[in-house]
């Protein structure tokens, strides 16, 4: 039945498939290209042409040390790791909540958490910055963790979601072996959230990891930079030299390439759950 | 000890209650809810984020906002990206389309059409600056197939920055539409194209026929998002260009206005409008959604 048959549809397949692939890949290379050239090649080559020596990590250094990109991963994971770990936490608990229980308010509280996903952070900055700045969390790395705690709510929709899977028959055998509703939570539930857990690491991870804003405006202590705004301090300074950004860009760029590549399975079913709410 | 176990399931109920929904809802309540009413609060005094009092002044800031060409005026800008996110869209649904079909060397190609989306925001916005400055990428390759003519100064070109970074957005986002069709139009059982095929339907009446109406409420969905989306865009312009030349947002103008120039009061009636904005479109839509399901 699927014989290749090279009609103009499938050459028109191919075509259109390989010139996608062509620009999303093209704007990345020519960066890795010029990250790889010293300055004098970089002012009298194109951004097309390949750089000489295939191993010249000059830029790279230069971008690492100067950046101190150092900091910005140190940073940037502190804030990485406390954030899932708590958003697995609180996340898990409240779905286990609103799932399994029905209580006076409980509707209310699902439908709080619902509308919360219609206003867009980027919209109510200006006032939240008051409240982190009353909470004396400006400038801390607590201000980022508090937020992606309180904002970004996608978790407790993951969990609950997956919830509904579970049957309840295994929390009721539980409790005729007399488990208490918290055994029932961290023995059985949260092991069995596993996948779910998966989810919102790869989500949350990565919108974390990318966030540009709330790093800005909430901890523009050098000692605080994150991988975005280490990155973003290399506007003013290299407006010049390019070749030292381009490193920059291709080491924030890296570690999402490695997991990329590693977890290409995960990663696909978590954006594609993660998303549609 | 105390022991868990040893109270009745009643009580325990409103122990876990109790314990497990207070800090999501402490945390949902300071950093989601909150702001909105301090913002409302805010929006009605002129107040300049540090002085100890608020002055109270009306609608002030909202009679500003409306009969100042300059204020309004950015919404102009959130046209661009809406209409880049109908490319967008269309773009991720065709290649989500064929690439659910056999394809050769599927897994790449939808690793690297998909693999932009995952970029650091920063990351994206110099790779952008890169791709559009004068003997850049662009004009390099429109210099190799022969179309120099066309090279332009693309982001100092008030006519043509809009267009440029709306570009760079839909690159940045377009793997995200792709990889949510394509997770829709795999869960389409198998059995329904070989019917189809029994009864002599080509790929396009496949389409037609079995591919859109299935994922139809994905695509309402994201089209919701792609509005919300368009109004709320900061960070690919904010990075690039700094709102310079005409590029700027509503987001980066209230921003501004806030924290470069402490005005926000009148910040923060602009982000209740553009809150308004995102909430009626996105109950009218999901209101109609529902009437029509």
């Amino acid at each position: 039945m699927h014989n290749v048959k090279y009609t103009t549809a499938s050459v028109f397949k191919y075509l259109t498939l390989i010139l996608g692939a062509l620009a999303a890949l093209i704007p990345i290379v020519v960066v890795l290209f010029a990250s790889l050239k010293t300055n004098a090649e970089y002012a009298s080559t194109g951004p097309l042409t390949l750089p000489d020596n295939w191993l010249n990590f000059s830029n790279y250094t230069k971008a690492f040390v100067d950046g101190k990109m150092l900091l910005g991963f140190k940073n940037t994971l502190i804030i990485l790791v406390i954030s899932i770990v708590g958003a697995t936490l609180t996340g898990s608990m409240m779905a286990y909540i609103l799932s399994r229980f029905k209580f006076r308010g409980s509707a209310l509280l699902m439908g709080a958490f619902l509308v919360a996903t219609l206003i867009p952070a980027v919209t109510t900055q200006v006032a939240t910055f008051q409240i982190i700045n009353s909470l004396d969390l400006f400038n801390t790395r607590w201000a980022p963790i508090l937020m992606y705690l309180g904002t970004d709510i996608i978790a407790v929709y993951i969990f609950m979601q997956f919830l509904d899977t579970i049957s309840e028959s295994l929390d009721e055998s539980a409790m005729l072996d007399g488990a208490s509703y918290w055994t029932i939570y961290w023995r059985i539930i949260l092991p069995l959230l596993k996948p779910a857990i998966v989810t919102v690491i790869i989500v949350k991870g990565v919108n974390i990891y990318n966030d540009f804003y709330t790093p800005f405006l909430y901890m523009p202590k050098s000692d605080l930079q994150v991988i975005s705004t280490a990155l973003f301090k290399f506007k003013g300074p290299y407006g010049s030299q390019w070749e030292v950004i381009c490193a920059a860009i291709m080491i924030a760029i890296i570690p999402t390439l490695v997991i990329f590549t590693a977890l290409q399975k995960y990663i696909y079913n978590g954006f594609s759950q993660g998303s549609v709410k | 000890m105390f022991k868990l176990s040893d109270m009745s399931y009643k009580n325990q109920r409103i122990l876990i209650i109790l314990l497990f929904s207070l800090v999501p809802i402490v945390l949902l309540f300071t950093f989601a809810y909150l702001p909105v009413i301090k913002m409302f609060q805010y929006s009605f005094t002129s107040w300049n984020g540090l002085s100890k009092t608020m002055e109270y002044v009306g609608f002030d800031n909202y009679k500003t906002i409306f009969t100042k060409p300059e204020y309004f005026a950015v919404f102009k800008v959130s046209l661009y990206y809406f209409f880049a996110t109908f490319v967008q869209m269309a773009l991720a649904l065709y290649f989500a389309t064929i690439l659910s079909f056999n394809v050769r060397m599927k897994n790449l190609f939808k690793g690297i059409l998909f693999f932009p989306t995952l970029l650091n925001g920063v990351a994206i916005g110099f790779i952008f600056l890169f791709f559009f400055k004068p003997d850049g990428t662009l004009d390099t390759i429109l210099q190799m197939i022969g179309l120099e003519s066309l090279q332009q100064k693309w982001l100092l070109n008030p006519k043509l920055i809009n267009i440029s970074l709306a570009g760079a957005s839909l690159w940045r986002y377009m793997g995200m539409n792709f990889i949510i069709f394509l997770g829709a139009i795999s869960s389409i059982g198998k059995d329904i194209y070989e019917a189809s095929d029994i009864d002599g339907a080509n790929r396009w009446h496949q389409f037609k026929h079995i591919i859109l109406p299935s994922i139809r409420r994905i695509l309402q969905l994201n089209l919701i998002l792609a509005v919300s989306g368009a109004i709320g865009v900061f960070e690919i312009p904010y990075v690039m260009t700094g709102g310079s030349n005409g590029s700027g947002t509503f987001v980066i103008q209230t921003v501004d206005l806030a924290f470069k120039y402490s005005k926000l009061g009148l910040a923060s009636a602009m982000a209740v409008v553009l809150l308004g904005i995102v909430l009626i479109v996105t109950i009218l839509q999901r209101v109609l959604i529902k009437e029509e399901a």
